[in-house]
């Protein structure tokens, strides 16, 4: 059942749950971290309105740099901003930034240790018709592997809101991943966050039989998949990554010696991202027997978000059958 | 900007011969590193710590210090030597250049030496910091603030995609504080500029993104803090200073030689190249 205490979203089952892009809490966040902090400023590669940086760039024009189609530029002037005191904001689509833009961001930003927030929007196979090209599969790896930088992955409007607020006031180098297309709310105003703290949005009143780490919009098919083994009896412990650097490893290792069978979920590759991360945190402290959901090994194509999540095996039967695996392979 | 006489000019040119022997010597100990374009640009160096520059190596963090950034990390011998000179730290330190432990990294490193404003080698991004910084003093203290933000390029790192973005966002929003000097001295790893991919006609190119440009010669003090000063009265634009130099200068085997971009004199070589700069006094 869901965990009361984090005061979620009580319509989260209905059928008309409300649904809202990512990128949008981002977008109201970032004004809100403008009004109380000055030397808060932005930069956008010509992917204003995309991104959601226009209410900002709308609201302080003066504290707002357009900088063309030059993600490369993006970031390198935002670490020359961030060396004078200010707190940039950063935004473009994901696979251009930090997709195009990677070694600048580890020798300008994650090595200097500069406080400035990249914001990749139109992360995942989730952007659908455009295809391919525009489908940032790779950028948790390449963020979560660079010193220094904190990885928020929110799973709904509303954490990234809190994330982008979060990112305002800590003093690091962060990146943000969203998501183009408009998503389940799962949270609420008054669910807290914490960075590099993962929380348990869905537990059994028993001891849970199979436990899935998911991060960014697929936690709602990750929750969904906890209440229909519910249904049928079999308890599932459900854990939300926001962070993905740092990752919470006692929330993890937690989960593994309580069920002894872990399902992790994304939208990205499984190589490098979410999957591997958790992989990496078992392996070393609490190895037990994981699935990985997620993008394995492939690009990919056009289609709606719907489709691809469901020909790319990220659907709510494509997790349950996953859980159905990791339980055969207990020990 | 203070005046420049015929004794200040002896001065600095004085300077500048010591700075490149440390150059040398911190080269010889370290074994490896880039001379060549360390000694083309120790007069600039000299010519911006000696006489340009407002900052205070006592207090090298002071807030309204202008922002100096050299983009071409590697030529960062001339750069260690001249913050030593100019009294950021003793002498003596320049003999640990390149050797673990030691705050003067192969690169420019801030982690290790702190007051640096960015850490700099991999080509082609100092100059779109640059641009950052004086976006953001512009917000904070107008178009007429105090505060001069200076760039050294590389003529190689020309080729980088990111230095003309970087040189496109300064002309759009006309960075007047904004003064660059690229170090034109033809030669790149593999060889010749033009050879390697052509940058010419170099100050045509420039003046058609937008820019103030003049070209100087790059040993000559009175061209290169005219230049500056030039450079400063220049308004709603930001000023490029194309500084032809000689890769090497003052050692005469040195001189001109590509090969001498990434390879450190050993012992002997650097007993010549010292002793060559000491009878130039």
């Amino acid at each position: 059942m869901l965990n009361n205490n984090l005061k979620l979203n009580p319509k989260i089952f209905d059928g008309d749950v409300e649904k809202i892009s990512t990128r949008v809490g981002f977008g109201e966040g970032l004004v809100l971290a403008a009004d109380s902090d000055k030397n808060v400023v932005g930069l956008c590669a010509d992917l204003n309105e995309s991104t959601q940086m226009h209410l900002f760039a709308k609201k302080y024009p003066e504290r707002f740099v357009q900088v063309g189609v030059a993600e490369q530029n993006l970031v390198t002037v935002a670490s020359g901003m961030a060396a004078m005191g200010k707190i940039p904001f950063a935004a473009s689509y994901a696979i251009f930034s930090p997709g195009r833009n990677w070694e600048q961001i580890r020798t300008t930003i994650a090595y200097n240790n500069r406080p400035v927030k990249i914001v990749g929007s139109h992360a995942g196979i989730s952007v659908g018709p455009d295809g391919g090209s525009h489908q940032a599969l790779e950028d948790l790896a390449l963020m979560r592997v660079l010193p220094n930088m904190i990885v928020f992955s929110p799973c709904d409007s509303i954490e990234a809101k809190k994330a982008t607020l979060a990112a305002a006031k800590i003093d690091k180098p962060v990146y943000i991943r969203l998501a183009r297309e408009r998503t389940p709310i799962i949270t609420t105003i008054d669910t807290p966050f914490e960075i590099g703290k993962a929380q348990v949005l869905f537990a059994p009143p028993m001891t849970a039989q199979v436990g899935i780490v998911a991060t960014g919009p697929l936690v709602y098919n990750a929750i969904l998949v906890a209440q229909n083994f519910a249904q049928k009896g079999v308890s599932i412990k459900v854990i939300n990554i926001s962070s993905v650097r740092p990752l919470d490893f006692e929330a993890i290792i937690n989960l593994a010696k309580e069920t002894g069978a872990i399902v992790s979920v994304e939208d990205h590759q499984v190589v490098g991202g979410l999957g591997s991360a958790v992989a990496e945190v078992l392996v070393q402290n609490f190895p037990v027997p994981m699935e990985l959901i997620g993008v394995h090994d492939r690009f990919g194509e056009s289609g709606t978000a719907q489709e691809l999540i469901e020909n790319y095996n990220m659907s709510v039967s494509a997790i349950e059958k996953a859980v159905d695996r990791v339980m055969g392979r207990k020990i | 900007m203070q005046q420049l006489t015929d004794e200040k000019i002896i001065w600095l040119k004085e300077k500048a011969n010591e700075i490149r022997q440390s150059v040398i010597e911190s080269l010889v100990e370290a074994k490896s590193g880039h001379p060549a374009g360390a000694l083309g640009m120790a007069d600039i160096f000299t010519a911006l710590y000696f006489f340009i520059l407002k900052h205070d190596p006592t207090n090298p963090m002071w807030e309204n210090r202008d922002r100096l950034v050299l983009s071409n990390g590697h030529i960062c011998p001339v750069y260690y030597a001249t913050l030593a000179h100019s009294g950021y730290f003793k002498l003596e330190e320049l003999k640990t250049l390149r050797k673990f432990g030691s705050r003067l990294q192969g690169h420019p490193d801030r982690r290790f030496l702190n007051f640096l404003e960015t850490s700099s080698g991999p080509l082609g991004c100092g100059l779109s910091q640059v641009v950052g910084m004086c976006l953001a003093d512009r917000i904070d203290n107008g178009k007429y603030s105090s505060k001069q933000f200076y760039c050294l390029l590389s003529d190689g790192e020309l080729q980088e995609g990111n230095t003309w973005e970087a040189i496109m966002l300064g002309a759009k929003e006309r960075l007047q504080n904004l003064t660059v000097i690229i170090d034109r001295n033809n030669i790149q790893i593999e060889g010749n500029t033009e050879n390697i991919m052509p940058l010419e006609p170099l100050r045509q190119k420039l003046e058609s993104f937008n820019w103030h440009v003049q070209t100087i010669d790059g040993h000559d003090f009175e061209q290169i803090i005219g230049a500056i000063d030039n450079a400063q009265n220049v308004s709603n634009m930001p000023s490029i200073i194309i500084a032809n130099t000689t890769p090497g200068k003052g050692v005469s085997f040195m001189e001109n030689n590509f090969k001498w971009h990434g390879k450190a004199p050993n012992k002997e070589e650097g007993d010549r190249a010292v002793n060559e700069l000491r009878s130039m006094k």
